[in-house]
């Protein structure tokens, strides 16, 4: 499928936020969200680039699964490891198991019920802290409202997510075409939620 | 005022493709990074737009003198027979006074802003046209090892116009762009092996396998982002900013790897691709 120039246009934007983020939009804050955030956002710059390179086609790769499961979980990690302290260890060892049940059961043994099973539990629960802890601060009082912005980019990755993972399932909510139009600009969107979120906290 | 654009036009569409713009424009970016890398954030705008003009005569006059020599092997690739010289749009020896004057004024301009610039951006001509276009490219793989050396000197003869000297942080960076070499042409080669055998180029891939390549690709990336963070550290880079060229070279490490394990046409290309936007990038966090 060809690219438009607005798709590159609207990916470089993203990857351009991204960078910003990883460069500027951490800075101040503990080594592990720090390295967690920096996680987060290097591989959805990375992530853009290649996009932007190579073209949509390229989320046809097996790896991609595994790749896109970093995102939300160090993302995760990050927001825990800031706001919830007495879930820091618990979580960082959810987090690196279910990437390594991931990535296990996606490569080296693949399992597939136990592969969807594991995907949807480790998204599942990424996403929810994603969507709902700032958006739940910012409610608490705990937050400026600002910080909410990043349950707005949850909310974006997840949709994104969604549709591409019925795509794969062979049970598209919209047709591939449309998926791949609409993509550049909801990555754009879920960048700028997130950096928004953090500018503003 | 059109009938005087046309010649203008004519020009710009023989020589435009002789002067490969993506890659001169690069390696211009290189020098001018490491020209700022030392005097930045004073600018010398004189300084500045002499240093830009001598590079780019030098490294576009280099790039004629290249595709002057190598026009019998050009037209027997089909990557490169459209060439002008491969075709003949574009007389062979107009293109060799074009090359010669340009990378002659080049030289000479450099000279003249700085001797020891001068000399490095002549080592550097002298490095791309003689030892690896004419001396080695049809007899050894191993000539992209001086076409890297020649590579590596705008961003060292940038910083020693800057500092007035050769510091070791200009070494690492030469060493940076020396190690990235590789990476963009090994999966150039590997892209377009069949072209570069049917004209009889020996290259790592034909000479010693994919797989090698693909190795050497990978141990070049690595060593390639060891020398840009280095180098960045050394500058005085701040911490965020090295820490979006350690998630750059990552990406570029990644790539390489993965395509030990899992070779195929598009990340190759990828790789390709990213390569350059990587030496892009990391020349802008340099200056920054």
């Amino acid at each position: 499928m060809k690219r438009s120039a607005l798709d590159r246009l609207l990916l470089l934007a993203a990857s351009l936020l991204a960078a910003y983020q990883v460069a500027v939009g951490i800075n101040g804050l503990g080594a592990l969200p720090v390295l967690a955030y920096t996680v987060a956002f290097g591989v959805l710059l990375v992530a853009e680039l290649l996009l932007l390179i190579l073209g949509l086609e390229v989320l046809d790769e097996p790896v991609v699964v595994i790749i896109s499961t970093v995102i939300p979980l160090s993302l995760s990690t990050g927001l825990v490891w800031q706001h919830l302290p007495a879930l820091r260890t618990p979580y960082l060892v959810f987090a690196v198991a279910g990437f390594l049940v991931v990535t296990l059961t996606r490569s080296l043994i693949p399992r597939r019920r136990l592969a969807v099973l594991a995907l949807a539990v480790v998204h599942g629960v990424a996403g929810v802290i994603i969507t709902f802890l700032p958006a739940g601060l910012v409610l608490a009082g705990r937050a400026a409202s600002g910080y909410g912005l990043i349950s707005v980019g949850g909310g974006l990755i997840g949709l994104g997510g969604l549709l591409l993972a019925f795509l794969k399932a062979g049970r598209p909510f919209l047709s591939r075409q449309v998926i791949f139009q609409l993509l550049p600009g909801l990555l754009l969107l879920m960048t700028a939620a997130f950096v928004a979120g953090f500018a503003l906290a | 005022m059109i009938l005087r654009l046309q010649p203008l036009r004519s020009i710009s569409r023989q020589y435009g493709p002789l002067i490969k713009n993506l890659q001169t424009g690069l390696l211009t970016a290189t020098g001018l990074a490491g020209f700022m890398s030392a005097r930045c954030p004073v600018f010398n705008l004189p300084l500045l737009i002499g240093l830009t003009v001598s590079l780019l005569a030098s490294i576009s006059g280099s790039t004629i003198l290249n595709m002057w020599w190598d026009r019998d092997i050009d037209a027997l690739m089909s990557r490169t027979r459209q060439r002008p010289l491969a075709t003949g749009m574009v007389p062979h020896r107009q293109a060799l006074r074009v090359g010669l004057l340009l990378s002659t004024a080049g030289v000479a301009l450099a000279a003249v802003l700085y001797p020891l610039y001068g000399l490095l951006i002549f080592a550097g001509l002298f490095f791309d046209v003689v030892v690896y276009s004419i001396w080695l490219k049809r007899r050894t793989c191993w000539s992209i090892v001086w076409g890297g050396i020649a590579g590596a000197m705008p961003v060292l003869a940038g910083r020693t116009l800057g500092l007035g000297s050769i510091d070791w942080i200009g070494i690492v960076l030469a060493l940076g762009v020396l190690f990235w070499i590789p990476t963009h042409i090994l999966t150039f080669s590997l892209r377009n092996d069949a072209d570069y055998r049917a004209a009889g180029v020996p290259t790592f891939v034909s000479t010693y396998g994919p797989g090698t390549a693909r190795l050497a690709i990978a141990v070049s990336s690595v060593l390639a982002a060891l020398a840009m963070g280095l180098a960045g550290w050394g500058i005085g880079m701040n911490w965020g900013f090295l820490r979006l060229l350690g998630v750059l070279s990552s990406g570029l490490v990644l790539l390489a790897v993965v395509m030990i394990f899992r070779p195929s046409e598009r990340i190759s290309f990828g790789l390709f691709k990213y390569a350059s936007l990587y030496m892009l990038y990391s020349m802008v966090l340099m200056i920054w």
